[in-house]
């Protein structure tokens, strides 16, 4: 209410009224302009030149200035300016350079009044002093902006920008004297009228060409420009250095850019290409728009507040030829379309959440669940009751933490970092990714990497050691017979085990049953295990672990390590039951019993009557005997990548099939494969495992994955000198001729990696230094810095 | 070992293709090297350009270093230094930009797969039958993987490419006639159409090679050793120039040796100089005094767009022969036909309205980012570039000039600048120059020496391929406003 009261005074006692409408103009325009009496527009372009009265309801055409039978391209308008203390004056800039005044109190039909031909190029811009009736200012494609005392026959004083071309030229309206102009090269440059041989503060602004530039009608200093690079910014030029305040991305090159009258922070842009709207911005908040106006069907050429202290109404003039007036309440709001809640993920298994606060608000009073909330944040943004839209800025964020251990995700980050990959027979490979899997305590992992040692190393590869190994540990775990136990009859057991474990694995909760009661049987030990695993998670690795267990490097060690693992204990008994059944009947009877348990079908037929067992050793060494081709198991090592993708785990697919290579990559399809890559790569970024990434890229068969690092491999250098980059070689500044970066210990110049120290910024060849700081702490160069190197 | 095995390939590929394109002119000649069962390739000792005496070129290994960067760059970008490259690198500046853009456009990321750029350069090359430049690049197009069937002709390839044709001849000889139909019959070919970014692609490239053909034409460069006539073992075929028109054909070696002793007019084209600059002068000085009226301006680019077609040379008339690398066009007959010529009307374009630097920069670099900095950047190395000399003079504001060539060049395409006062074409242009750039930008293929000889006798060969790039830069902008104003009209 108070605000309403002051526009009315501001505007004399009378309110604008009026509607959103249009009127077609006979040719596009390229500029337009408002009286100060904010009831009449003009509209100027390359055949248009006229000036409309906005009335209640529609526009009227007033008045036509094109006059003349011959059209002459003075006429050819690029930008037209109303003075705004004369009512009567009004000033174009031609395409071909000419400046031309009018006065409209003039009697005749003409009402051209003066004609300056100074520019030798297109004027762009044309700018009348805000306070003084006669000064007009203009800029030009020729680099050159004028200054004109309308009294007299020509300019003024002349300004040179070097030779670069002037897009905008601005009175500023709080100092008498100064004008900001805008320059193709992205410089902004601050002049004082008096002072025509230089400017007083030039700075770039943008990146290309700085196509427009606004004064804030109240914060002095205040200076929002708008260039080709898409952005807005919003320079406060009342410190020494011209400060960027606020930064809008729009998403095409800003053509116009004009404050919102009363509304501090708010402004109008439109662009130059692609996109016709105009939006209204909060600076504040750069990212969406705070009003959208849609009604051009081409670009928008010119914007015009109606009104210096109404911020409702908004006049448009497009290339589709149509001049617009706006209302700020017809615009569309696209903060009203935006999704106002956001979730986001941490690395570490962290939520955020962020919502309306009166959302968050309501379900404060809801019981939170057990153990989910850790730390609930919240964050208010103070309302400003000057924002228009304080209803929807105002939110809550809520961050929900993991519970540091439980589900973290510091085992891929170890894991990833640990596991090898290559440059190792398969065998050692396995063994090494077990190892570190049973370290982080991940044994259904660690057992599915033995037994794919099995699987695919031909038991001659098997290191006898190992063997020896583990046979001595199935011994001192109470099973004697062990002993007996030659390497040739093992191997053919295996081959019989995995087979069995397939058969096993296509009736799962099959597998559970027999399981649990095999377990129930021989051990008493591992109940608790039992318990607290989860099932599912526990099938496949319990079931293929069974037969894995007699190949575990190393199995004493894990046991001191994880004492409540007592899984291998358990799957020994079983399994050298099942080799070594003549030795040991009175285990196989117990073995005997579990097969009926469970039902299953393939189950009991491999492992129900002793006699049956030993024929299916007999198979299996024929089986062995020709060579049991490694295509056999490829569709069980295909489901498992599957199961473990399917997981979530990719780093355990991905893993495997580094490691496998050629064996399984054959009966997965690429597009999985690259799938499982990048998801993989991707995981790996986000936690910064950098080298991991690239080995894995690097490892990978995939060709859209390989040519990932052979992607934006240039690293830009920037001379430490003359700060300008480097382009044509890394260590030689072609401009100062200097090379950049000198070892402090060798004194030549260092042409691979450079490490500085931090501290003293000294620094040189890494081997060098790393040598340099076996001897000594201090700093090479001889600074007396006592350098650390990390 | 690598490289080797690289350039092996390519010049295995490069002589499948000749085996493909073989001249049936000079079919019979081979050399007596063939009888010993070994065939040496031979350069034909010209230096990389017809035109330019060979010592006058920069040799490889006197480059100072910021040259030897640049040719190093070129080397690792595209395995080979061309002859294009040895030419340009008298304004290293323009070439390391030009390089980059290059670059940038053939092999980094971009929306087009790399055969397919290749190809687009071959057509465009076709259009203006520059053999050299289809050589090089059906080389590249076969190393990138491309179909060797595919440059059996335009009809072998993708349905795709073939709809570029259409583009492709209008921007090469009439851009003036592109339409937003053009534009939409591309980009709405049901399984053919083209996206919006892989279009300003192949329009850049598009553009790009019809003003390099230019170049290439309009400063002789030869051809490559290992491609079709530019080593002797065996009779040249693609080329235009064939050897047997080089021996015994209009590029006679008397003439060369006539021009290159050629001082016979010293005192004459001393003159020319002379009065160039003085018009300078006077253009400079009484362009404040006289001031001429607003029909008279506008008469005076109308004036300059009708004569433009009339300043053919005489030999205008002569047929070139079709050869092999016409199957990458359809439509030999059409070429280069005047604005106004047959009563055809068309608008004249005006620079205020759609300019490189406010609508063409932001449309390009929208749709293929990067490109558009890339270009912009090219366009204004080529236009700023002076080194403040004339000749033998020096410190000469030479911008008057480089603008007047410019504004010539839009203006032949009916591009029109505002700002710009067209009687100072008049003045500064003389015939044989103004035959020149005629020749050069609209029929390049039509370049010959004593067209190169004939205009500004005096200046260095330096600043002839200066005039080259901004003959060269200029087509570019021109075809690619057109072309950008046709996909802005389609968008809106």
């Amino acid at each position: 209410m108070e605000k309403m009261s002051r526009v009315t005074t501001a505007l004399g006692g009378s309110t604008l009224t009026g509607r959103t409408m249009h009127c077609h103009l006979d040719a596009p325009a390229n500029a337009i302009s408002v009286c100060r009496d904010a009831a009449q527009v003009v509209v100027a372009g390359r055949s248009i030149f006229k000036i409309y009265s906005i009335e209640e309801e529609q526009f009227v055409e007033k008045l036509n200035l094109r006059v003349g039978r011959k059209p002459s391209l003075n006429l050819s308008c690029a930008d037209v300016v109303w003075h705004q203390m004369d009512e009567n004056l009004l000033a174009t800039a031609a395409t071909n350079g000419v400046v031309v005044t009018w006065n409209l109190g003039r009697p005749s039909r003409n009402k051209q009044d003066q004609l300056f031909t100074e520019h030798k190029r297109t004027v762009n811009k044309v700018c009348f002093h805000p306070t003084e009736a006669h000064v007009l200012l203009s800029g030009s494609q020729d680099g050159f902006m004028k200054c004109f005392d309308l009294r007299r026959k020509d300019s003024v004083s002349t300004f040179s920008g070097q030779s670069e071309s002037v897009r905008d030229v601005q009175f500023s309206i709080r100092d008498y004297f100064t004008f900001a102009s805008t320059f193709e090269n992205g410089n902004v440059q601050l002049w004082d009228i008096r002072r025509p041989d230089r400017c007083e503060r030039m700075f770039t602004a943008h990146n290309g060409p700085v196509f427009c530039c606004d004064w804030h009608p109240e914060d002095r200093g205040w200076l929002a420009t708008g260039g080709r690079d898409k952005m807005v910014k919003v320079w406060d030029m009342t410190t020494h250095r011209a400060k960027e305040m606020h930064c809008v991305q729009t998403i095409a090159s800003v053509a116009r850019v004009k404050w919102r009258p009363e509304c501090r922070h708010h402004l109008a842009t439109c662009s130059m290409m692609v996109d016709h709207n105009i939006y209204v911005w909060d600076v504040r908040r750069p990212f969406v728009p705070a009003a959208m106006f849609e009604e051009h069907r081409d670009v928008t050429t010119g914007i015009a507040w109606r009104h210096p202290h109404d911020p409702s109404f908004l006049l448009s003039g497009s290339k589709d030829s149509s001049l617009c007036q706006h209302l700020f309440r017809d615009a569309s709001q696209p903060v009203e379309r935006a999704n106002p809640e956001g979730l986001c993920y941490g690395l570490f298994g962290d939520l955020a959440f962020a919502a309306k606060e009166s959302l968050v608000a309501a379900e404060s009073g809801r019981k939170p669940y057990p153990g989910d909330r850790r730390h609930p944040m919240f964050f208010k943004r103070k309302l400003d009751p000057a924002e228009p839209f304080a209803g929807l800025a105002s939110s809550a964020l809520s961050v929900f933490e993991m519970e540091p251990g439980g589900g973290g995700m510091g085992w891929f980050v170890d894991t990833a970092e640990r596991y090898a990959l290559t440059g190792r027979p398969l065998a050692e490979l396995c063994d090494h990714n077990a190892k570190v899997a049973r370290e982080l305590g991940r044994n259904q992992v660690a057992q599915t990497w033995t037994m794919l040692r099995i699987i695919y190393c031909s038991p001659g590869l098997v290191p006898s050691a190992n063997l020896n190994h583990s046979v001595g540990k199935g011994s001192s775990c109470g099973l004697p017979l062990m002993n007996s136990f030659n390497l040739k009859d093992m191997a053919p057991g295996l081959g019989s085990e995995t087979r069995l474990d397939r058969g096993k694995g296509d009736a799962r909760s099959d597998t559970a049953l027999l399981d649990s009661s095999a377990t129930l049987i021989t051990n008493e030990d591992n109940e608790e295990t039992e318990g607290s695993d989860v099932p599912t998670d526990y099938l496949l690795g319990d079931a293929e672990g069974e037969e894995d267990e007699l190949y575990l490097l190393d199995p004493e060690h894990a046991h001191p390590e994880e004492p409540e693992y007592v899984l291998p204990q358990e799957a020994f008994p079983l399994r050298h039951e099942i080799v070594d059944t003549p030795p040991g009947p009175e285990h196989l009877q117990d073995k005997a019993d579990s097969p009926h348990v469970s039902g299953s079908e393939a189950d009991a037929t491999s492992l129900a009557p002793m006699d049956s067992s030993f024929s299916l050793l007999s198979v299996s060494h024929a089986l062995y005997d020709s060579r049991l081709p490694p295509d056999f198991f490829s569709v069980l090592v295909r489901d498992m990548l599957r199961f473990y993708a399917e997981q979530g785990d990719v780093q355990m697919a991905v893993s495997v099939l580094i490691v496998l290579g050629e064996r399984v990559r054959k009966d997965i399809d690429e597009q999985t494969q690259e799938h499982w890559y990048t998801s993989y790569i991707d995981l790996l970024q986000r936690f910064r495992l950098w080298n991991v990434s690239n080995e894995v890229v690097k490892l990978s068969t995939s060709r859209a994955i390989s040519c990932l690092n052979q992607a934006s491999t240039t690293l830009h250098v920037n001379c430490s000198h003359c700060k300008r980059p480097m382009s044509s070689r890394g260590w030689v500044c072609d401009r100062c001729h200097r090379c950049a970066s000198m070892c402090a210990v060798c004194h030549h110049v260092v042409k691979g990696l450079f490490v500085w120290c931090q501290g003293c910024s000294h620094g040189g060849h890494l081997q060098h230094i790393m040598k340099w700081l076996e001897g000594s702490s201090h700093c090479p160069a001889g600074c007396g810095h006592l350098c650390e190197y990390s | 070992m690598r490289l080797a095995t690289a350039a092996n390939e390519a010049y295995a590929a490069s002589l499948a293709v000749s085996e493909l394109l073989g001249c049936k002119q000079c079919g019979g000649g081979h050399g007596p090297d063939e009888e010993l069962g070994i065939r040496i390739p031979r350069p034909l000792g010209h230096g990389p350009s017809r035109f330019i005496p060979e010592k006058e070129i920069l040799q490889v290994g006197n480059e100072d270093a910021q040259m030897h960067a640049l040719f190093a760059d070129s080397f690792a970008a595209l395995g080979r230094l061309d002859n294009i490259t040895l030419v340009m690198v008298f304004h290293p500046q323009y070439l390391e930009s030009f390089l980059k853009t290059q670059h940038y456009l053939l092999q980094m990321d971009g929306p087009l797969p790399l055969h397919y750029r290749h190809y687009i350069g071959i057509m465009a090359a076709a259009r203006h039958q520059c053999s050299y430049l289809v050589n090089l690049h059906v080389n590249d197009f076969l190393h990138v993987g491309g179909d060797p069937k595919w440059l059996n002709g335009l009809e072998n390839a993708p349905q795709k490419l073939q709809n570029l044709g259409e583009l492709n001849k209008v921007l090469a000889h009439r851009p003036w006639l592109i339409t937003k139909e053009h534009i939409e019959g591309l980009l709405k070919a049901e399984e053919h159409s083209w996206s919006l970014a892989e279009l300003v692609h192949a329009v850049v490239l598009l553009t790009h090679y019809h003003s390099l053909a230019s170049f290439t034409f309009g400063c002789g460069i030869s051809p490559e050793i290992h491609c079709d006539g530019g080593h002797t073992f065996r009779p040249p075929s693609v080329s235009n120039y064939c050897i047997c028109d080089i021996t015994n054909g209009n590029h006679s070696v008397d003439e060369m040796q006539v021009n290159s002793a050629g001082n016979v007019s010293v005192s004459d084209s001393f003159f020319e100089v002379e009065a160039l600059m003085e018009k300078m002068r006077q253009l400079q000085e009484c362009r404040d005094e006289e001031e001429a009226s607003q029909e008279e301006m506008a008469s005076r680019f109308e004036i300059e767009k009708r004569e433009s077609m009339f300043v053919f040379s005489s030999d205008d008339e002569e047929v070139t022969p079709a050869r092999d690398v016409s199957r990458h066009f359809e439509d030999t007959s059409y070429g280069y036909k005047d604005f106004s010529r047959h009563g055809m009307h068309v608008p004249t374009f005006r620079v205020q309205d759609y300019c490189w630097e406010d609508h063409g920069y932001s449309l390009v670099n929208r749709l293929y980012p990067d490109v558009g900095q890339l270009i912009d950047e090219k366009f204004h190395i080529a236009y700023n570039l002076t080194y403040n000399t004339m000749a033998m003079h020096k410190d000469v504001d030479t911008s008057m000039l480089r603008r007047a060539i410019w504004n010539y060049i839009h203006c032949m395409f009916g591009i029109r600048y505002d700002d710009y006062d067209y009687g100072e074409i008049n003045q500064l242009l003389d015939r044989s120059f103004k035959v020149y750039i005629k020749t050069v930008v609209c029929t390049p293929e039509k370049v010959t020496k004593r067209m190169y000889d004939s205009f500004w006798r005096q200046f260095k060969h330096s600043e002839k391929v200066h005039v080259n790039l901004l003959l060269i830069e200029a087509r570019m902008q021109a075809e690619l406003l057109y072309a950008l104003r046709a996909i802005t009209r389609y968008m809106t």
